[in-house]
């Protein structure tokens, strides 16, 4: 096998001078260094797919915005992580993954532990932008612990990720595409008939949203368990 | 017929041979799959997944992003309805909802007696025909809210 040599490469972040190898992402150097890009759908650990495109930032030069945790560095690079036209872009992204479905929260057993809410506080996102499509999908329940509500679902892949890299089962995938896309398990099977999934659970504690949870809690019950999996990872020594 | 003795499978296994059993040739092999079968049933598909090793999962969703293949069989006759633009600012719109209503049944669903499949299609590269239906793989040229009825009707009697 072919390895690209690792080098340092030295740029900016909002101005301050920074260093990094040069197989690392934008998002990674900046974590590095303290300073704070919004994520959704990234988890320490997990391979990046920048699909919540919440992490974008301006590189100067570029036309447009470019999410931050799969960009991978540049000498001479100047990254910008905020400004109004990335907070407008942000909150609009933010707006859409709203829109979509169903997030109540008033009844959502995530209440309180879900980052797509948090999200939402932090930016501060007072309400959408754009009219609710409120597309409706039926929820699986047949599993005896877990439940995956597809209502909830803002299709981060978080759990199609850990169950392929971590778990090694790759049971769930996404089906279907555009406003129908969802979750599925196996060749769309109950959960409970699924033959890969070995419930372990991983993709229920990475979950940022209720929209897979487990059994018998009501509202603002969950506690999920996100940094399980990133010292699941340190441990084995990846 | 289980899978052993069914001859389409061989067909399918020999397609799947031939590239290798390599699991980045899957949306060839669906291609080959729905040739050979009309469709991609549940089976066929945990059958190719199991040949490339690939899980069941990936290959679901592989099969149900694209337009192209389809998971339910086809019914006897199929009609295509042009959604181009061309058609489309001709009336196609209307041309659809008008067999969805007769026959009862939405766009890419086939009818209970599995005698008519309704699809709809982007462009024929035939606009200057706007607007058209494809009827088993003929062109109807300008039709009409009854024309098309009656070469539906004319096809699947």
């Amino acid at each position: 096998m072919i390895r690209e040599k690792v080098r340092v490469k030295s740029f900016k972040i909002n101005d301050i001078c920074v260093t990094g190898q040069s197989n690392q992402s934008i998002l990674e150097v900046a974590r590095d260094n303290n300073i704070e890009i919004p994520t959704m759908c990234y988890l320490e650990g997990l391979s990046c797919v920048g699909s919540c495109r919440m992490c974008i930032v301006e590189i100067q030069g570029s036309h447009e915005p470019t999410p931050a945790c799969t960009a991978k560095i540049k000498e001479g690079m100047e990254v910008t992580t905020s400004s109004p036209q990335i907070e407008a872009a942000r909150k609009m992204i933010l707006s859409m993954m709203f829109s979509e479905r169903s997030h109540t929260c008033s009844t959502c057993v995530a209440n309180g532990d879900c980052e797509l809410q948090n999200k939402s506080v932090e930016l501060p996102l007072e309400h959408s932008q754009v009219p609710y499509l409120n597309q409706r999908f039926e929820i699986d329940a047949s599993h005896k612990n877990f439940v995956n509500d597809p209502n909830r679902c803002i299709l981060c892949t978080r759990c199609i990720r850990v169950c392929d890299e971590i778990e090694g089962a790759h049971a769930l995938d996404l089906a279907g595409r555009g406003l129908n896309m969802r979750i599925i398990h196996d060749m769309d099977e109950p959960w409970a008939d699924s033959q890969s999934c070995t419930s372990c659970g991983k993709c229920v504690y990475v979950c940022p949203t209720g929209a897979l949870y487990e059994k018998d809690i009501s509202e603002e019950e969950v506690i999920k368990k996100r940094e399980i999996i990133t010292e699941l990872i340190k441990n084995r020594g990846k | 017929m289980s899978i052993s003795t069914d001859d389409r499978y061989n067909t399918l296994e020999k397609s799947i041979k031939k590239l290798g059993y390599d699991k980045s040739s899957l949306i060839e092999i669906l291609h080959s799959a729905q040739e050979t079968f009309g469709y991609l049933g549940i089976d066929t598909l945990k059958f190719i997944a199991s040949r490339l090793k690939l899980p069941y999962s990936k290959v679901y969703g592989v099969a149900t992003f694209y337009n192209y293949f389809r998971l339910k069989p086809k019914g006897k006759h199929n009609v295509v309805v042009c959604l181009g633009t061309a058609c489309y600012i001709k009336g196609s719109n209307k041309i659809l909802e008008n067999i969805e209503r007769r026959y009862g049944i939405k766009a890419g669903e086939t009818t209970s007696d599995e005698a008519l499949s309704v699809l709809t299609a982007r462009c024929f590269g035939s606009c200057s025909l706007a607007p058209v239906i494809v009827c088993d793989d003929v062109i109807k040229p300008k039709i009409t809210l009854e024309s098309s009825t009656r070469e539906i009707e004319e096809m699947i009697k």
